[in-house]
């Protein structure tokens, strides 16, 4: 499958779209660091929302807002809400861990468990008791790498290290991870940055598919990487989101000049 | 060469000073090596005779009169080269072998440690009609050295030709497996709970500082407070392996939390994060995926910290373990020595066979000690960092 914006045509309004995600009156702080400022966003069902904007401008602390990843950081504070399905994922009702198995994360860098490729799909389905060993795990395993387009080149070693993999490898092996739990939300912290680009090429070309069956936030760094893969694009600058709608119009025709500065690259 | 003189000057300079270091850790790697192999070789000259020794080949007479008076068992001139120790368990030669009683048998016969050390040549205190004696029988073959299994069998005694150092080795294993019992769960928790759940704040930093301190705080000190403790305030018996245990696994705690700390913290986050991403709970993180990664480490650590437990003298010495003890302990609470206790004591005796015991003692402690680091080493190599 070729990568190419998708026609403009097709992009909706967002107003017309189920929204997966929202994010409302969000004010984040590391001690006394006020990281994200009065943020207000809202992330549309079974589509691509890229994350853009300067190294510091919070879109990586907002990702990790949103599965409360955030909570293994100390002295932080969290104020607004984040909605996932209408239901606020930091009310005290909630239990993290069930946020964690409805919102799956890739990682910057690739994270595979020191197992082997077979227990690290495994391991998540198991803890939570969905799937028991044999014939089940077995489909589920063979399912979850097959959507992460690598079952045809692990198939013949499932019992090998995970570490052993090319990194472009162990990076869809992490989303195949993080999609054997069958997530509503996936997120994604620059999945390609540490990548030569025939991997990242992959990586992307999965995204487009994956997106079918799951909402995905993507961080990333790459202005090119954003347009080619994502329906809707936000910019961060300085804590604030400035600037958030459809991709086409952020990356041609900005509303603001300093959207527009960034995306042409002659922000500084 | 188009640079200038002092361009050349200085580069010369500049080999010279690494040439220099170079030969400085030399001589220091080779001055190092030198004490090592002098020190081994010195230990094991001393010590390797003390794995064989003399013994007589005699008539023993077994009788009811012999039973009460043992001397009467061997000729006169016997009496003199023979072990007093031999003599001491002939009741219990015959409650192993009845059909003795009532008979003269010919069998070898421990000797005395000064005939023993009149065949080793070394320094005796054997009179000349012994002499000539000891010389008649070698000429009739009916003395000679043999493996000496008693070293091994035997716990301390007064007669150094029956002294051994069972008992010790037994006291070091109870000691050992108390101080492993308690030590490595308790220090392995402790490490858990600071490095992955422990909040970081002024409490739990006062609490590394001190862990840190105790490491190197010198274990002569960790024997007065077993003894203030234990002993005193507790009531656990003294010389027992029990307090021996308590004592070294005190003195061993802070050496394994720092070493499984150190474990655990070279677990790269990413790991615990993509635990965390997955759902897992922080015990799941931790039991799961952090603690088989530190695994290799942790164990190290421990051996590590149990092997200087077992060489340790100066905290025993406290709690009562240097005493005379020649039986093997058959319990726990139950008085007790340990091999370097064992080694201190002989060293401090007057008797000449006690030298090459205390080498040999020293030479079983080291075999056992090196065996425990290269276990170390080994799991570290086995289980290889892996991500």
């Amino acid at each position: 499958m070729s990568i190419q914006a998708a026609p403009a045509e097709k992009i909706k309004q967002m107003k017309d779209l189920k929204m997966k995600m929202s994010v409302r009156d969000l004010d984040f702080y590391y001690g006394d660091f006020h990281a994200l400022k009065n943020i207000n966003i809202d992330f549309p069902e079974k589509h691509v929302v890229a994350m853009i904007g300067p190294s510091g401008c919070g879109k990586s602390t907002l990702l990790r807002c949103l599965n409360r990843m955030n909570d293994l950081v100390p002295a932080i504070r969290v104020d607004g809400q984040i909605l996932l399905d209408d239901t606020d994922i930091y009310s005290s009702a909630i239990d993290v861990v069930d946020i964690r198995t409805k919102v799956g994360m890739v990682f910057q860098k690739p994270n595979p468990f020191p197992k082997s490729i077979y227990d690290n799909i495994a391991y998540a389905p198991k803890i939570h008791g969905r799937v028991r060993k044999g014939r089940d795990m077995d489909d589920l395993v063979e399912n979850a790498l097959r959507k992460a387009g690598l079952w045809n080149e692990v198939s013949d070693r499932l019992e090998n290290m995970a570490t052993t993999l090319s990194g472009g490898q162990q990076q869809r092996l992490c989303i195949a991870r993080a999609i054997a739990m069958e997530p509503d939300v996936l997120l994604m912290d620059e999945p390609a940055s540490a990548l030569d680009p025939i991997a990242t090429a992959k990586i992307e070309e999965l995204i487009f598919e994956l997106k079918e069956k799951y909402t995905i936030i993507i961080v990333t760094h790459s202005m090119q990487q954003a347009a080619r893969i994502s329906e809707y694009t936000s910019f961060f600058y300085m804590g604030e989101m400035v600037e958030y709608n459809t991709t086409e119009k952020i990356f041609t025709n900005p509303d603001k000049q300093q959207t527009q500065d960034y995306v042409t690259g002659r922000f500084g | 060469m188009a640079y200038s003189k002092e361009h050349d000057r200085k580069l010369r300079k500049r080999y010279a000073a690494e040439k220099r270091f170079q030969l400085y850790g030399k001589m220091a790697l080779l001055l190092a090596t030198a004490f090592l192999v002098f020190f081994f070789y010195d230990i094991i000259k001393t010590g390797y005779t003390a794995f064989s020794q003399a013994e007589v080949r005699a008539e023993v007479t077994f009788s009811e009169e012999t039973l009460q008076m043992p001397s009467k068992a061997v000729s006169r001139e016997n009496r003199d080269v023979i072990s007093r120790g031999f003599l001491r368990i002939l009741p219990q030669v015959v409650e192993q072998h009845p059909e003795f009683m009532n008979t003269t048998q010919t069998m070898w016969v421990v000797a005395k440690g000064d005939v023993d050390q009149y065949l080793k040549s070394k320094p005796n205190r054997l009179n000349e009609r012994e002499t000539e004696y000891v010389e008649k029988l070698k000429k009739a073959d009916k003395i000679r050295l043999a493996f000496n299994s008693g070293f091994f069998t035997l716990g301390d005694s007064k007669m150094p030709e029956i002294a051994g150092i069972f008992s010790a080795a037994i006291g070091t294993l109870y000691v050992l497996i108390i101080t492993m019992v308690l030590s490595v769960p308790l220090g392995v928790m402790t490490a858990i709970y600071l490095e992955e759940f422990a909040p970081d704040n002024k409490f739990t930093q006062l609490i590394e500082v001190n862990i840190n301190n105790l490491a190197a705080i010198p274990s002569i000190i960790f024997g007065l407070l077993g003894l203030a403790i234990f002993i005193n305030f507790f009531n656990v018996p003294r010389s027992s392996a029990l307090v021996g245990g308590f004592t070294l696994a005190l003195m061993t705690l802070p050496v394994i939390i720092i070493s499984t700390r150190a474990a655990l913290r070279a677990v790269p986050e990413s790991i615990r994060h993509g635990a965390y991403g997955v759902g897992a709970s922080p015990w799941q993180v931790v039991w799961h995926h952090v603690l088989p990664v530190s695994m290799p480490g942790i164990l190290t650590g421990s051996i590590i910290g149990l092997a200087q437990a077992m060489g340790e003298t100066a905290p025993l010495l406290i709690v009562g373990m240097m005493a005379y003890i020649p039986d093997a302990p058959t319990g726990i609470t139950s008085a007790t020595t340990v091999l370097p206790a064992q080694i201190y004591t002989w060293s401090a005796t007057s008797l000449r066979p006690y030298v090459e015991r205390t080498a040999a003692g020293i030479i079983v402690l080291l075999t056992v000690l090196l065996a425990l680091n290269f276990t170390a080493i080994w799991l570290r190599n086995k289980y290889e960092r892996k991500w």
